[in-house]
């Protein structure tokens, strides 16, 4: 099981809470990440990567095992202790400075 | 009794004000979506507990909600806006040319008949239409062949922010767009023409007789006159009484002509009220003093209503869509400001009242008067 951390106001429009458990099949990568996320919450569309590009918004980031994955290539596989489900993805929103 | 619904949307948030018809003593309800940046709000006129509202963050974009119970509970819509075909390009700060890019919904405009259709004014400035109550979205292309390829963003961005459907003839709309100007369809969106004339700009636009990038703030009609619009552009208050073929200056005694809302009496088709702002380059009222400015002619010949509003060590400001009124008799004036006061008047105008002092800033303001 993958393990998702969303930050608050996704959560909120998802109406759920906690963590997201994902089973994926194959080698787990950010876009298969995404795309089982978004099966389980369609409402989530469009608000972590573009609809038609699935490029990611910019100020949303994608951090993993004190890494910070955002500008790797999407089919990229995840580190290991994200796929043991030992650590969570988690995506970001990112700092608005200030 | 007849009861007020005062739907607020604010940077952080959306609120629902409702009162009974004495509009006393107020109910609030929120923030809903607290922590969005809720741009708009409104009701169907054929169906008031239908209500659609823009909700964007800069950091997961935009969505669509639409409550079927006047606010209560919420279903999430579709959120994909397309531009029609090879989006094109418009005029950019540069002076190049830049390709049409969604960012936002500015404003909602549901239908005066039909609960499931309604338009949606975007930015980069275009136009969207659902048939299925917000489900899917198509865009009105005709609008930016009205020589889009001329417009240009001014530093609030480039949208629609204004949306009038003619109540005596479904195939014609008024939109507004900012730093574009005033469109006119009268085949139901598929074509469309610049409705500027008379329009002067000279601190923006060299061109004086220029068709399109006029500031156009705001455009307001009283829908027993369609053909009549009023208008807060950038600098001055104008008036048009041939449905946007020309216009005329109608500022006269205001004490600043630039502002960005106005709007129409729901009796009274020639009393019309604007909030005069000193200055594009200083966004708050002049002296200090917020003050409704009422016309009963139609324009000129203004005065100034003061009375509950702050005179003095007063810097809000109030945007476009933030002013509406209530279809009661005596008609009732609500505005938000920056500062995140609503006021209310429930006597035309003559006195003002807060119902709420400490929104966040106040994006929208629309008001629905039900049975």
């Amino acid at each position: 099981m993958i393990r998702v951390v969303l930050p608050y106001h996704l959560r909120t429009l998802a109406r759920m809470d906690g963590e997201v458990e994902l089973a994926i099949e194959g080698t787990p990568t950010v876009r298969s990440v995404l795309d089982a996320l978004e099966a389980r919450y369609p409402a989530l569309r469009g608000t972590i990567r573009d609809h038609d590009t699935l490029k990611r918004r910019p100020f949303v980031r994608f951090f993993a095992c004190k890494e910070d994955l955002s500008h790797e290539p999407p089919d990229t596989p995840l580190p290991d202790a994200i796929t043991s489900g030992a650590e969570p993805f988690m995506i970001v929103g990112a700092m608005a400075g200030g | 009794m007849s009861r007020i619904r005062v739907l607020v949307g604010t940077r952080k948030g959306a609120f629902i004000l409702t009162a009974d018809g004495k509009r006393e003593q107020w109910e609030v309800t929120g923030p809903l979506f607290a922590g969005w940046e809720m741009y708009h709000l409104k009701g169907s006129p054929s169906a008031p507990e239908r209500i659609y509202a823009s909700q964007t963050s800069g950091w997961f974009g935009q969505q669509v909600q639409r409550s079927d119970d006047g606010g209560k509970t919420w279903e999430q819509v579709d959120n994909q806006f397309h531009y029609e075909g090879t989006p094109g390009t418009h005029q950019w700060y540069d002076g190049t040319q830049h390709p049409w890019e969604f960012k936002r919904i500015w404003h909602l405009e549901p239908s005066l008949t039909d609960p499931d259709t309604v338009y949606a004014g975007a930015e980069d400035a275009a136009l969207f239409k659902s048939r299925d109550g917000g489900k899917s979205w198509q865009e009105i292309a005709g609008l930016r062949s009205a020589k889009g390829n001329l417009w240009q963003p001014g530093a609030g961005g480039m949208a629609v922010h204004t949306i009038l459907l003619d109540p005596s003839n479904a195939n014609r709309i008024f939109v507004a767009i900012s730093a574009a100007g005033v469109f006119r369809t009268d085949d139901a969106g598929q074509t469309w023409k610049p409705a500027n004339r008379g329009l002067k700009s000279p601190y923006e636009l060299p061109d004086p007789d220029a068709e399109v990038g006029h500031c156009v703030h705001r455009i307001a009609m009283h829908r027993s006159r369609p053909g009549v619009l009023f208008m807060q552009k950038h600098w001055d208050v104008m008036r048009s009484d041939n449905a946007g073929d020309s216009w005329t200056e109608v500022s006269d005694n205001l004490p600043s002509d630039f502002g960005f809302p106005i709007d129409v009496h729901a009796h009274e088709p020639e009393t019309i009220y604007v909030v005069p702002i000193k200055s594009d380059s200083e966004h708050f009222p002049p002296d200090g003093k917020l003050r409704v400015y009422r016309s009963r002619t139609g324009g000129n010949d203004w005065e100034a209503l003061t009375k509950g509003l702050p005179q003095e060590n007063c810097y809000v400001n109030v945007l476009r869509d933030a002013m509406a009124v209530d279809s009661l008799d005596p008609c009732g004036i609500y505005f938000g400001t920056t500062g995140g006061q609503v006021y209310a008047s429930a006597d035309n105008g003559d006195t003002w009242t807060a119902i709420v002092r400490d929104l966040p800033a106040v994006l929208s303001v629309e008001v629905q008067t039900l049975p």
